[in-house]
């Protein structure tokens, strides 16, 4: 097998250091940028007219920005699976994926805040949530469990990173002279000592045990928007439980996805191999199966007994206006690439990949369909309102604003590659020389 | 002895509005007394005489501190009863409310909805306003304190502080919240003066509105909007503590109408424990079919 072959060091080092952007890479960072102008102006737009350029209204008050909220929080779940479960499992296999995952965890939760402030209808009024803060509001608890989170994670991508950060300053005239100062700032106090190291390591495993309780706040916290409120669809004790896996799937989807791109774009092929594919698969099919039972407990134990309220709300998923996208998000978004990665040549990079591609988009549709359907089924008929109140299909500039969102976790992504190691460089050096030593 | 001792406290007030207001003391604006003494309670409860020519009219109120306006009115719980027997869909009650509170014209803080609970039950018109909730979904969810439960059980809003996230609207199963997407367009001179959490004016771009049960009015011993404006005496406002109710020409004790007509409240099963009630549709006073759009002879506001 590839990944058996040993490697030199200076390979390795050639081989994972960030690489200057080529042709693909500049056009892609350009689009990236793009995007996200046409959906800053869009948001320029909606704080000079309010959010009535949106198509929200009464009834349909959350829209595409509270469900691209819950998808970045559901996507940024995924560092804590990758680097903290399988780590504390010792999954040796997954060390390589770590660093992907954080940076994916980093970046979603960063557009997550974000996402939110756009959804507010007075943004400068956000420090009220501080200074006249209610503790029993399900909204502050979110607040404290996200911000937490963020600095955890963004501690877990910062300290595995200080080892690469030495042998990146020790190739100054590798590094441009701006990435030079970045990496100085960051690193320029590790000497790599033993006794460094060890407070380092000790600080890596604490904040692994500390982010799992803490990634399970934040996305059941965020299930608790909606569950704590009345409304069929949201009125569940099914939700915490619901979320966190669907959010654990979707994350595993994006890692094959990260994977493959960085894999074929980076030429990392000696770094993230089949193994790698064959393990992050094995997940996904797990994690699709988990999400899947939950969908079965949310869906068909309303179902089975067709409440009033409950009645009109599953009918328009099951077999009316919702039913294209919810079928969508089952088949596609979890069965199809589950039975895509049950076999041994669906684990490969190329099918693995596609796999990854339909769980993400089969996820974005399905928090979609978890907010949006709902609110058009209130308990009261819908009655004394403009014809405009009574559907809901985002704007212009709600699509702008949710692509603009989209593209900026993904020009995140595509920076933090740019300017670090995507592959732990410290770590695939340790592995190789015990690798060469057995 | 009575007279000196009247004279006396008449020159006191007169010094004390002189203090209070020097402009009134010099020049034109001095003022002579009349020589005509009226008698006035003062605010320790005694009976004082002042001159005639020392009254000033008060042009309203002294408005209120926010504060004060979030306790409430104190030894007060107000109470709605609504009657659905004498509902005919006119919307008069809308039309008022909206007007009165210079909402953006999507608006409706009342809604009018078109009832039927069963397939084979009796269709029947059905107001609702804000059911200023004693265990309100809406005010646990604020995260800013901008939505809140006074003393006088009036759930009100202070579009001041409300930060516009709309977790309220999604809180609340009776669809009670709107929300203002654009300016709401209040023409001046409202929209320029001060926003008050009992008056609910002006409306704001970006924050969240409803029915807030007129405390403004009722401060100055009037009812609410729509209580005056239906034609049918719908709506019935009053204290339970007072145990009574009034739509303006009729008056009852709360809990004799509540008990003789069966009164209820919508959705008692989430035990939101509101505080508007409604008598059911029994003994009509009007066809369900004249409340009707094609049916009815008074044209629909709009």
């Amino acid at each position: 097998m590839k990944e058996h072959s040993p490697l030199s060091t200076e390979k390795i080092i050639s081989d994972l250091y960030p690489k200057k952007f080529g042709r693909i890479g500049r056009v892609w960072t350009l689009f990236l940028v793009i995007v996200c102008l046409i959906g800053a102006y869009a948001y320029y737009r909606q704080l000079r007219y309010g959010l009535v350029v949106t198509s929200l209204r009464d009834y349909v008050s959350w829209g595409i920005y509270i469900s691209n909220f819950v998808f970045f929080v559901a996507i940024s779940l995924v560092g804590s699976l990758i680097t903290a479960i399988l780590r504390l499992a010792n999954a040796k296999w997954s060390t390589p994926l770590t660093r992907i995952a954080e940076m994916i965890a980093v970046s979603a939760i960063v557009f997550a805040s974000l996402i939110i402030i756009v959804d507010m209808g007075r943004p400068e009024r956000l420090v009220y949530i501080f200074t006249h803060t209610r503790i029993q509001s399900p909204i502050t608890w979110d607040v404290v469990v996200i911000s937490t989170y963020f600095v955890i994670s963004l501690l877990l991508l910062y300290l595995p990173l200080l080892p690469d950060l030495q042998i990146l300053n020790s190739h100054p005239n590798r590094n441009t002279g701006f990435l030079n100062r970045i990496y100085r700032f960051l690193g320029a106090f590790w000497k790599g000592t033993r006794e460094q190291e060890a407070i380092n390591n000790r600080s890596i495993i604490l904040l692994c045990i500390l982010i799992i309780p803490v990634a399970f706040t934040i996305h059941t916290v965020t299930s608790w928007l909606f569950a704590t409120t009345y409304r069929p669809g949201w009125d569940s004790t099914n939700f915490g439980a619901y979320f966190i896996s669907g959010a654990f799937l979707v994350g595993g989807g994006a890692v094959l996805v990260a994977m493959y791109l960085f894999r074929k774009f980076y030429g990392l092929q000696n770094y993230i191999t089949y193994r790698h594919f064959d393990n992050m698969g094995r997940v996904v099919v797990m994690l699709a199966l988990l999400y899947l039972y939950f969908n079965v407990n949310e869906y068909l134990v309303p179902a089975f007994k067709m409440k009033k309220p409950e009645e009109h709300h599953l009918e328009e998923l099951f077999s009316g206006k919702f039913s294209l996208g919810f079928w969508f998000a089952i088949i596609v978004g979890m069965i199809i690439p589950m039975f895509i990665l049950m076999f041994k040549k669906g684990r490969r990079p190329y099918p693995a990949f596609w796999a990854g591609v339909m769980v993400v988009v089969g996820a974005w549709f399905k928090r979609y369909l978890i907010v949006t359907p709902t609110l058009l089924h209130p308990f009261l008929p819908m009655a004394d309102v403009p014809e405009s109140y009574l559907n809901y299909f985002p704007s212009w500039e709600e699509w702008a604003i949710a692509m603009g969102s989209l593209a900026g976790v993904l020009l995140i992504i595509t920076l933090l590659a740019r300017v670090f190691p995507i592959v732990p460089m410290h770590e695939s050096i340790t592995e190789n020389d015990a690798h060469q030593e057995n | 002895m009575e007279d000196n001792l009247s004279s006396r406290r008449a020159f006191i007030a007169g010094g004390l509005m002189a203090m209070l207001n020097p402009g009134c003391s010099s020049g034109e604006n001095s003022i002579q007394p009349s020589g005509e003494k009226v008698k006035l309670l003062s605010v320790d409860g005694e009976e004082i005489e002042v001159d005639r020519a020392f009254l000033k009219p008060v042009p309203d109120l002294p408005p209120l501190s926010n504060a004060e306006e979030r306790v409430g009115i104190k030894g007060k719980k107000f109470v709605m009863v609504i009657d659905l027997a004498r509902c005919k869909n006119v919307g008069k009650c809308r039309e008022s409310c909206n007007h009165a509170h210079a909402l953006h014209p999507d608006h409706n803080w009342i809604k009018i909805y078109q009832m039927q609970d069963g397939d084979h039950t009796a269709p029947y018109w059905q107001p609702t306003t804000c059911m200023h909730c004693d265990s309100p979904p809406c005010v646990k969810v604020c995260p800013v304190d901008a939505t809140f439960k006074r003393e006088d059980g009036i759930v009100a809003i202070d579009s001041d502080r409300c930060i516009g996230c709309r977790f309220c609207m999604a809180a609340c199963p009776y669809t009670t919240r709107v929300f203002n997407w654009e300016d709401p367009g209040v023409p001046e001179p409202l929209a320029s003066q001060h926003y008050s959490c009992e008056s609910s004016i002006p409306q704001k771009k970006g924050t969240v509105g409803k029915c807030d049960f007129c405390p403004d009015k009722v401060r100055k011993d009037e009812l609410p909007h729509c209580v005056t404006a239906c034609p049918n005496g719908v709506f019935f406002f009053g204290d339970i503590i007072e145990d009574s109710v009034t739509n303006g020409t009729e008056t009852f004790r709360f809990s004799e109408l509540i008990r003789d007509k069966a009164g209820y409240r919508l959705m008692e099963d989430l035990g939101t424990k509101p505080s508007v009630y409604y008598l059911p549709p029994v003994d009509r006073n009007f066809p369900f079919e004249s409340g009707l759009p094609s049916t009815q002879e008074t044209t629909t506001p709009h």
